[in-house]
């Protein structure tokens, strides 16, 4: 047996199980769990399955398979970069709007201590 | 003048200006009411406004010009005011230059009006390379909100009701006077350029250098043509 799709199998085991258990731990939340997942099912399968990444990658024209994972794995780092950057304007956003929502309702209190007084 | 107003003053690390400017308000402006919003200053900006009588933001932390100046809109809009007025913390704008301002607003002429340096018979002096980004800037905010604006990165300003309720949902982070006033156009609202006199720097020779000066223009020209695809909301 090739000693290949052994290792490659075992670090995509292994990536799988460190995501799941980040999920396990409340550290991952599931929505952003989602592509990693998905992305290390593919590696496992292709690791197994050899013969089907081959397959796969001479129907779109690719000769030499190991390049149809390299385009595979730039693609969704791409996606999963793209999907980050709208979470962080997301985030930006309600902070920006919680900072000054902070700003405003101090400054309400005051006003109201001061009435009181 | 019967329109309840407020000056909205944004301050970074300012200790050492906001005085004189409030000072300045008090003597020219004395029927408008001040808000200064400290965006996280680490130095006593806040607590120097709150000596001078003034009601003061306190931003937990810093958040920009763009963030600083909504809080500002914010608090105007929840207050009720019928106007309000922006204006630099560092000493630039002048109080007295305010009544020219705010005119054209409380006449109903415009719904927003811009303090520009370089209308007028006393043209605004400065480093050739600063003047010479204005200028492109003005050139293509002109082309795109189909009327001329001299001055598009002038922050001495005054909003109505409409454009301040209008605000408080959309204001831009990056460079918000020049995309403000895009996006006010694409918002169908009514802007007006006004000519008011502007001080130069009081410290010695500005910080901004050529190279500065012009990366600037570049991102700015960039951020509207991005707001120019957005998506936006009629006022």
């Amino acid at each position: 047996m090739d000693i290949i799709p052994f290792l490659t199998s075992c670090v995509t085991a292994l990536i799988l199980m460190s995501v799941v258990e980040l999920i396990r731990r409340n550290r991952l939340k599931e929505k952003y769990s989602l592509l990693w997942l998905v992305a290390a099912f593919v590696m496992l399968f292709f690791s197994i399955s050899r013969s089907s990444l081959e397959w796969l990658s001479l129907l779109v024209g690719i000769q030499y398979p190991p390049s149809f994972i390299f385009i595979l794995a730039f693609l969704f780092l791409i996606v999963i970069n793209v999907h980050f950057s709208t979470v962080i304007s997301e985030l930006f956003e309600k902070n920006k709007d919680l900072t000054q929502e902070v700003a405003l309702l101090r400054k309400s209190l005051e006003e109201k201590r001061e009435a009181d007084n | 003048m019967s329109v309840e107003g407020l000056i909205i003053i944004p301050a970074f690390n300012e200790a050492l200006n906001i005085g004189r400017v409030l000072n300045d308000i008090k003597t020219h402006a004395p029927d408008l009411d001040v808000i200064v919003v400290d965006d996280g200053s680490t130095d006593s900006t806040a607590d120097v406004a709150a000596q001078c009588n003034t009601d003061v933001l306190r931003l937990p932390h810093n958040l920009g010009i763009g963030g600083a100046m909504q809080a500002g809109y914010k608090y105007a809009e929840r207050k009720g005011y019928e106007m309000a007025v922006q204006f630099d913390g560092d000493g630039q704008h002048r109080a007295d230059q305010l009544e020219a301002l705010i005119t054209p607003i409380i006449h109903g002429a415009a719904d927003f009006a811009i303090g520009s340096r370089f209308l007028g018979e006393k043209a605004y002096q400065g480093q050739f390379a600063r003047l010479f980004g204005i200028k492109i800037l003005s050139r293509v905010v002109s082309l795109l909100v189909g009327r001329r604006i001299t001055d598009p990165t002038s922050g001495f300003r005054a909003a109505n009701r409409k454009v301040m309720a209008f605000f408080t949902r959309n204001y831009p982070d990056d460079y918000p006077e020049p995309e403000a006033v895009v996006l006010l156009h694409r918002a169908g609202f009514r802007t007006i350029e006004v000519p008011v006199l502007m001080r130069e720097r009081l410290s010695g020779s500005s910080s901004i250098t050529s190279v500065k000066a012009f990366y600037y223009m570049v991102k700015v020209l960039l951020a509207i043509m991005i707001d120019m695809v957005k998506r936006v909301p009629m006022g």
